[in-house]
């Protein structure tokens, strides 16, 4: 059985998807939902065990051997996205059927259980998959559930924000195709190991280059790297809260895994970050998204866009991490993609809590939040901090490494930068504080209360884990450690 | 002489570029998606010629023969195509919808109706 934990990971999930049809009543759907989604868990947290105590982990699917059958690579790095992905997608699916039951009709309910389900597969198996083959479809697994996931907003803004998606995402995922293909041409492999060791080779032919070039731009589309980035605020806030809720705590995510698994696994750092421009590229682009994205956010009057543009701005400093290509900036990465999915988690749930009660997430929504619905404004706030960087949060902590790792290489511009990135959080943060705490409500009339309990314990689990692990940072530093090491060891 | 050996990749060249070019131009939805299927054609048939190799056979094991084509990227391509169907498919569901919700697939008018939208809510 445990030599079986890889495939499960991915297959339970998977097959959990279609079972859910059969079950007839919304609420049994998302027990069963829940269930699957929680072995899913267990099963990540065991495999993070097995890896941290013994080394990656090798599972070859069918008996078939690596380079000619698809082979599970479980090292450090996806067994920490893995428990990343499939714990933040247990603690949003618990909060999902309260929030659910009020924004979708009757038979969408358990169509929305069985994408959400179907995307957690996709998400889980490209994370687990060492075939960049296998990683293409995953990916177009999780990104059809995540189209059809948008569309279920009530707004009609949700079809068309779907679709522009849609056509993005699509030419993104085409584009790692075209670029595998051109891998394949010049190895003869698909497997990522394999390729790493045949790659050296033949990295000086154009056809390494061009292939690099697609892989490159199709990832930094479905991150929504800065200044591919537009379809993510419409993305966000049109789908349903939950569906927003998920998005912000896993899929980019995936992404940035991809990121770090194409550019230092699959091509080396010397390939990509030594012999290409990489380094200034995405330094730049992740420093601009920082500023522009955050610069957007200060202005936007729905807060559930607010927030997402803020997520653009995040993704920029993961992808600084990536740039200045060090272990200890790469553990910056590492670090913030699990804060961020903490924060943003904790966020978009409150906001569904908030949704719930007063029906929109507008600013002025927020007038007297502070005394209408405390526990959910507070959980606002405390998440906030978190997302500016503030001590005892776990904000704190990745652009604390990060900063570190910028000071590392001598780059004091750039550290400056990443505190002057954090003032303009403070910006639009306050906005919600002065709104909730400092502000009447606008309409005395209306019918306020806490969130219903079965939204605001998980949004509470969420900002408590940022606050947990902001002052006891022993399992994310260590874990991230390890795993920033074995990735820049291994690809000497 | 190299140019006319390799024309099956001129051809994926040509296709890629109309197909992508008919996404970011046409305004209407339908043909953005008949736009995306041409592109992602185009992906299909590069996989394929990258499969075949001069003078080889159907990878079947038969007697007399020793040369073979490749078959592996013909199957990742039989996966890719199942991708593609579904992917047109969604396009299409979502096309129904949105005609149906603002009485329109020109991007224009659903630019305008979504923009109207969004103006005059924030007032």
């Amino acid at each position: 059985m445990l030599t079986h934990l890889p495939i499960l990971q991915v297959i339970l999930p998977l097959v959990a998807a279609p079972s859910c049809l059969f079950l007839r009543r919304a609420s049994l759907v998302w027990l069963f939902a829940l269930a699957a989604c929680l072995s899913a868990l267990a099963v990540s947290v065991l495999l993070l065990q097995q890896v941290y105590a013994a080394g990656p982990i090798s599972y070859t699917l069918g008996g078939w051997q690596a380079p000619w059958g698809i082979e599970y690579r479980i090292d450090l790095l996806n067994a920490w996205v893995l428990l990343i992905v499939s714990g933040l997608s247990s603690v949003v699916l618990a909060a999902a059927h309260t929030s659910v039951a009020r924004e979708l009709e009757g038979n969408r309910q358990i169509l929305f259980y069985t994408l959400y389900l179907l995307c957690f597969a996709g998400l889980l198996g490209i994370v687990a998959t060492g075939d960049v083959f296998n990683v293409f479809v995953f990916l177009e697994i999780s990104s059809l559930a995540t189209y059809a996931l948008i569309a279920l907003g009530r707004d009609r803004r949700a079809l068309w924000a779907a679709f522009q998606y849609l056509i993005m995402g699509t030419i993104g995922a085409t584009f790692i195709l075209i670029g595998i293909g051109f891998l394949y041409m010049m190895t003869g492999t698909l497997n990522m190991a394999d390729l790493a060791v045949r790659l050296p080779a033949v990295e000086n032919s154009a056809t390494v280059l061009a292939a690099f070039a697609f892989i490159f731009v199709g990832i930094c589309l479905k991150l929504a790297l800065f200044p591919l980035h537009q379809w993510l605020p419409n993305a966000y806030s049109f789908a349903p809260s939950i569906v927003t809720a998920f998005l912000a705590a896993t899929a980019t995510k995936v992404a940035l895994y991809l990121l770090l698994r194409f550019t230092i696994t699959v091509f080396g750092v010397e390939f990509s970050l030594a012999s290409l421009p990489l380094e200034t590229l995405l330094i730049g682009l992740g420093l601009i998204g920082v500023f522009v994205a955050s610069a957007v956010a200060v202005y936007q009057v729905d807060i559930k866009r607010m927030f997402a543009y803020s997520s653009v701005a995040q993704i920029g400093y993961m992808v600084v991490g990536v740039g200045i290509g060090t272990v200890t900036a790469l553990q910056a990465t590492l670090l913030h993609l699990f804060n961020h999915a903490l924060m943003k988690g904790g966020l978009f749930l409150a906001l569904a809590g908030l949704v719930y009660r007063v029906g929109g997430s507008r600013i002025e929504d927020f007038r007297g939040l502070g005394v209408a619905m405390p526990w959910t404004m507070a959980a606002i706030v405390v998440g906030g901090v978190s997302l500016i960087g503030v001590p005892l949060t776990v904000g704190f902590v990745s652009k604390w490494y990060l900063i570190a790792a910028a000071m590392e290489r001598e780059l004091w511009w750039l550290a400056l930068l990443v505190v002057l990135g954090s003032l303009l959080a403070v910006a639009y943060i306050w906005r919600l504080v002065e709104a909730a705490y400092f502000h009447a409500p606008a309409d005395a009339g209306q019918p306020r209360g806490e969130a219903p309990l079965g939204l605001l314990l998980p949004t509470w689990l969420l900002i408590g884990a940022n606050l947990y692990f902001g002052i006891d940072t022993c399992l994310p530093v260590e874990v991230t450690a390890a795993a920033a090491q074995f990735l820049l060891g291994g690809a000497q | 002489m190299l140019l006319a050996s390799l024309y099956n990749y001129w051809v994926v060249i040509a296709l890629m570029m109309i197909g992508l070019y008919m996404v970011i131009a046409q305004g209407n939805l339908i043909k953005k998606i008949i736009g995306l299927n041409i592109f992602q054609t185009s992906v299909f048939i590069f996989y394929i010629s990258a499969g075949k190799v001069d003078g080889g056979s159907a990878p079947i094991l038969s007697e007399g023969e020793s040369l073979y084509s490749n078959p592996l990227p013909h199957v990742l391509i039989l996966t890719a195509i199942v991708v593609g169907i579904a992917t047109t498919a969604l396009a299409l569901a979502l096309v129904i919808r949105i005609q149906r919700a603002y009485g329109s697939v020109e991007e224009g008018d659903i630019q305008a109706l979504a923009h109207e939208r969004t103006e005059g809510s924030e007032q």
